[in-house]
């Protein structure tokens, strides 16, 4: 989902263009041919882990007819990419390669046009291939040959076909990352690695927790350190700079112990978490509601209660910016998912204009949405206004990151299901507490920005949103069933309290929603007696659903499984916003003093299939994170702050307890591409609770699945 | 400069003698990165938990995040730089891009250490050795099997070689 990215508001007039070629409709913004034999890509989305370069770079190739190596994709930058707003949502190959899929088809077109006017030949006789344009009349050239950047200069009228899927011959095959022999080489390629000129680093001094007040700090001291430049303090904001990293570490050290500070207000009570979000003042609204045309009678109801706790992002590479002010403003570095938005804020945050500010992007470690990138890159822009014109680089810590990026919200469902006496679901309620999902820069009317909210004259800082259900919603992602019931009521209770700082991390509210879906799917199945896939594939019509599902069943032998002592399997199912990538999760676990995932056999449907590589390691990724989340994870808090700032104690998978997974992709080129980033974190964590009921015949609610919570559960 | 004793220290990097005269306390990692511009060793937590920061002392895959300078006297560190290169790539280098074993590849310069000291002292490791091996080094984007596979489809071709 991505909010920010509102077609309608910005949509120019004349017939809709496809992906982001609505708002962006000048060709030349995408792309630029060079004389030298190479085209240079202007995509606004980023690299973030996920390989979307590679795969835009794909669609750039087999459109234009040229080879992976004549394809160059620039660096986003304000300064000169189309503005695709935030690489979130699973929406890049669907924005950014539908736009670029249909302007190089269009580029294409005008090139071969020109070239038939230089060979003197009919267009009809041309062909491409690696950028040079035959004629089967005999003339050549090239693309290379023909370079204009007059003739890109227009906007794009969506009147040229890409190819048919049938005529792909890059598209759709596992071509390597292009980004990865960088990263096997250890060559400079991350925003960490960035060295620019006179550099200073810098530092934050974070407060000791959310809301602190600095009543006093000892600078003296710290500014007489060595190599310190100086320190800068503004409001509750404090941050240092220095001629090293060493030194700006050490520094950063002294200021704490100079500092003191005043306690904020109290945070909630961890473990009564589901209380506390429950009796939230709350804005209800309704998701979706239907009523059955001829009402059966109900023989009985159940009901059930799940949670999750709050997440943390856990990049393996803290965050870090890069800042400098320059004579025309001011010039930020930063592994941001949106630039654009970013932009706005830092402006709105240091009293400047837009335009004053730009904003690059250098690729960063993974990213599983909105972390700590943008606050960072306040950090730098903020501490670089003391820098005298010389560039600061700030990197947070590991603390840093674990305990002030914002976290994955906690949350509470409860699902209730009526069934007449046959044992059939006559009517589904869906109810959530959550706070909203995200709390990105670029939407609000303050900044959202960590560091501004302790300056001297702080901002608000706002209460997390939900994007609108029709983009895919926040906390109300996936919570309406696929399932073809009779009557339903999903409700949503957005809490605007936010004692913990949340926004969007993958899949959003799915990955809980799912959760309860796909678990209590399976208790009206154990009630009932029916076997858990049977079960689901009597309330689905759609194909593709049911697809995934037989053909996951199928691949993990699920119709021929034994009772195994200690083993369980389940299921779990979902298409992402309801509208994206179908995905089935079959889960094999080991339960003995804790739950072991061993299995993860997957089915999935993401329609066209830009690299299937590229899609199957999204998808094993994807499955491998929910079972971290699922089994493992909670952040961890006292009633003044965030206690779990290390991995020490915010532990995540490691590689000896990581399940073996198998995808099967089921190839559907004639509907449109989906991405697949988030498809299956839903679906893994219900099937891995799931397998825990079949083997120990208990249900586990309540996320994580540790040892406690099952002995807990075990009574 | 109170309280910071620059001396001189003599070590080896990727198999070049450095001579710095520097602080004793300052970890590894600072040095490789911010004296010596090896960017490949990438910082990730400072506190030896996570892996990212691996590189090789005398052979065995350590932490260099927390390492101080002196301890490294007299020593050889290899970093992902000297592991191998483009035109001369290790097998386990190779056997990343064969497998894709990454995503965001912020992991990837302390895995290929650590497996590499890894086929130097068992050439020819189990899956269950590898992932053993492998377990402090974490990966958030979930590329553990491939990368396991990766190292298991180094071990053949270095059987074969």
């Amino acid at each position: 989902m991505n909010p920010a990215f509102n077609l309608a508001s910005r949509a120019v007039a004349g017939s809709p263009l496809p992906g982001s070629l609505r708002v962006n409709r000048r060709l030349a913004q995408w792309l630029k041919f060079h004389v030298e034999g190479y085209i240079e890509v202007f995509s606004g989305k980023v690299e973030i882990g996920q390989g979307i370069l590679t795969a835009l770079a794909q669609i750039v190739a087999e459109e234009l007819d040229v080879s992976l190596d004549q394809v160059r994709m620039m660096p986003a930058s304000t300064s000169m990419s189309p503005d695709e707003a935030i690489t979130s949502g699973s929406l890049s190959v669907q924005e950014s390669g539908t736009a670029l899929r249909h302007a190089c088809a269009e580029a294409r077109a005008i090139y071969l046009n020109a070239a038939a006017g230089r060979l003197g030949a009919p267009i009809e006789t041309l062909s491409v291939d690696n950028g040079r344009v035959v004629s089967t009349t005999g003339g050549q050239t090239s693309y290379w040959d023909l370079v204009d950047d007059d003739l890109l200069d227009r906007d794009a009228t969506g009147q040229v076909a890409p190819k048919p899927d049938s005529a792909h011959r890059i598209v759709g095959t596992p071509i390597a990352r292009l980004d990865l022999s960088d990263k096997v080489f250890g060559r400079p390629c991350f925003i960490h690695d960035l060295e620019l000129l006179r550099m200073l680093h810098g530092r934050v001094l974070r407060p000791p927790s959310a809301d602190a007040t600095l009543l006093d700090l000892d600078e003296a001291k710290v500014c007489a350190l060595p190599n310190v430049v100086v320190v800068v303090r503004d409001g509750s904001f404090v941050g240092v700079l220095a001629e090293s990293e060493a030194g700006a570490d050490a520094a950063l050290k002294e200021l704490a112990a100079g500092a003191t500070w005043r306690q904020g207000t109290s945070l909630p009570d961890e473990a009564a978490m589901t209380t506390w979000l429950m009796a939230q003042e709350a804005e209800t609204s309704i998701v979706d509601s239907k009523v059955a045309a001829t009402p059966r009678p109900v023989a009985r109801t159940m009901n059930a209660r799940y949670s999750r706790p709050y997440h943390a992002h856990g990049s393996i590479g803290p965050s870090c910016a890069l800042a400098q002010v320059q004579e025309s403003g001011l010039r930020v570095w930063t592994h941001s998912q949106g630039i654009f938005s970013l932009r706005r804020d830092l402006a709105l945050a240091l009293g400047l204009a837009e335009n004053q500010v730009v904003v690059q992007h250098v690729q960063g470690a993974g990213c599983y949405g909105h972390n700590g990138a943008d606050d960072v890159a306040f950090d730098a822009a903020r501490l670089a206004r003391a820098a005298g014109g010389r560039p600061v680089r700030v990197q947070w810590s590991r603390a840093d990151e674990l305990a002030w990026a914002p976290f994955g919200p906690a949350m509470v469902i409860d699902v209730e299901a009526d069934l007449d006496a046959d044992g059939s679901v006559v009517a589904w309620r869906h109810t959530i507490w959550s706070n909203g999902h995200t709390s990105r820069p670029g939407r609000g009317k303050t900044p959202a920005l960590l560091g501004a909210w302790h300056l001297a004259k702080p901002f608000e800082r706002l209460p997390a949103i939900n994007p609108s259900v029709a983009g895919g919603g926040g906390a109300e992602r996936n919570s309406i069933p696929l399932y073809t019931f009779p009557a339903w009521q999903i409700v949503n209770h957005w809490v605007m309290a936010m004692p913990l700082r949340v926004s969007a991390l993958r899949s959003l509210g799915a990955y809980a929603n799912v959760f309860a879906i796909e678990s209590f799917i399976d208790e009206l199945a154990a009630t009932v007696g029916a076997d858990p896939v049977a079960f689901r594939l009597r309330y689905l019509n759609d194909p593709r659903a049911r697809t995934v599902i037989e053909r996951a069943a199928a691949k993990a032998g699920w119709a021929d499984r034994k009772k195994r002592e200690g083993i369980g399997r389940g299921v779990g199912f979902a298409r992402y916003k309801n509208a994206g990538a179908y995905c089935a999760v079959v889960a094999e676990i080991e339960a003995d003093t804790e739950i072991r995932v061993r299995r993860l056999v997957i089915a999935v449907d993401v329609g066209l299939v830009i690299n299937p590589d590229g899609l199957a390691n999204q998808i094993e990724g994807g499955a491998i994170q929910a079972t971290s989340w699922t089994l493992k994870e909670a952040v961890r808090f006292d009633r003044t702050r965030v206690t779990s700032e290390s991995w020490e104690t915010y532990p995540i998978l490691h590689c000896s307890e990581t399940p073996a997974v198998e995808v099967d992709i089921v190839s559907r080129p004639d509907c449109p591409a989906a991405g697949a980033g988030e498809a299956a974190q839903g679906p893994t964590a219900a099937a891995i609770a799931n397998a825990v009921f079949d083997s120990l015949g208990i249900r586990v609610r309540e996320l994580p699945l540790t040892a406690e919570r099952i002995r807990a559960a075990m009574g | 400069m109170s309280g910071v004793k620059a001396e001189r220290f003599t070590f080896r990097v990727n198999g070049t003698e450095h001579s710095l005269e520097v602080d004793g306390k300052t970890p590894l990692l600072d040095v490789l990165r911010n004296t010596l511009g090896l960017k490949g060793t990438r910082f990730g937590c400072g506190t030896e938990q996570c892996g990212a920061c691996c590189v090789l002392i005398e052979g065995h895959a350590v932490a260099s995040c927390n390492m101080p300078l002196w301890a490294v006297e007299k020593k050889s560190v290899t970093t992902i730089e000297g592991l191998g290169r483009p035109e001369a790539p290790h097998l386990l280098q190779q056997a990343f891009i064969a497998e894709q074993a990454a995503q965001c590849g912020y992991c990837t310069s302390g895995m290929l250490m650590t497996a590499a000291a890894l086929l130097e002292r068992s050439p020819s490791p189990s899956e269950a050795e590898v992932k053993q091996a492998l377990d402090r080094n974490l990966c958030r984007c979930g590329c553990y099997n491939r990368i396991v596979r990766a190292v298991l489809r180094a071990a053949v071709a270095l059987e074969v070689a």
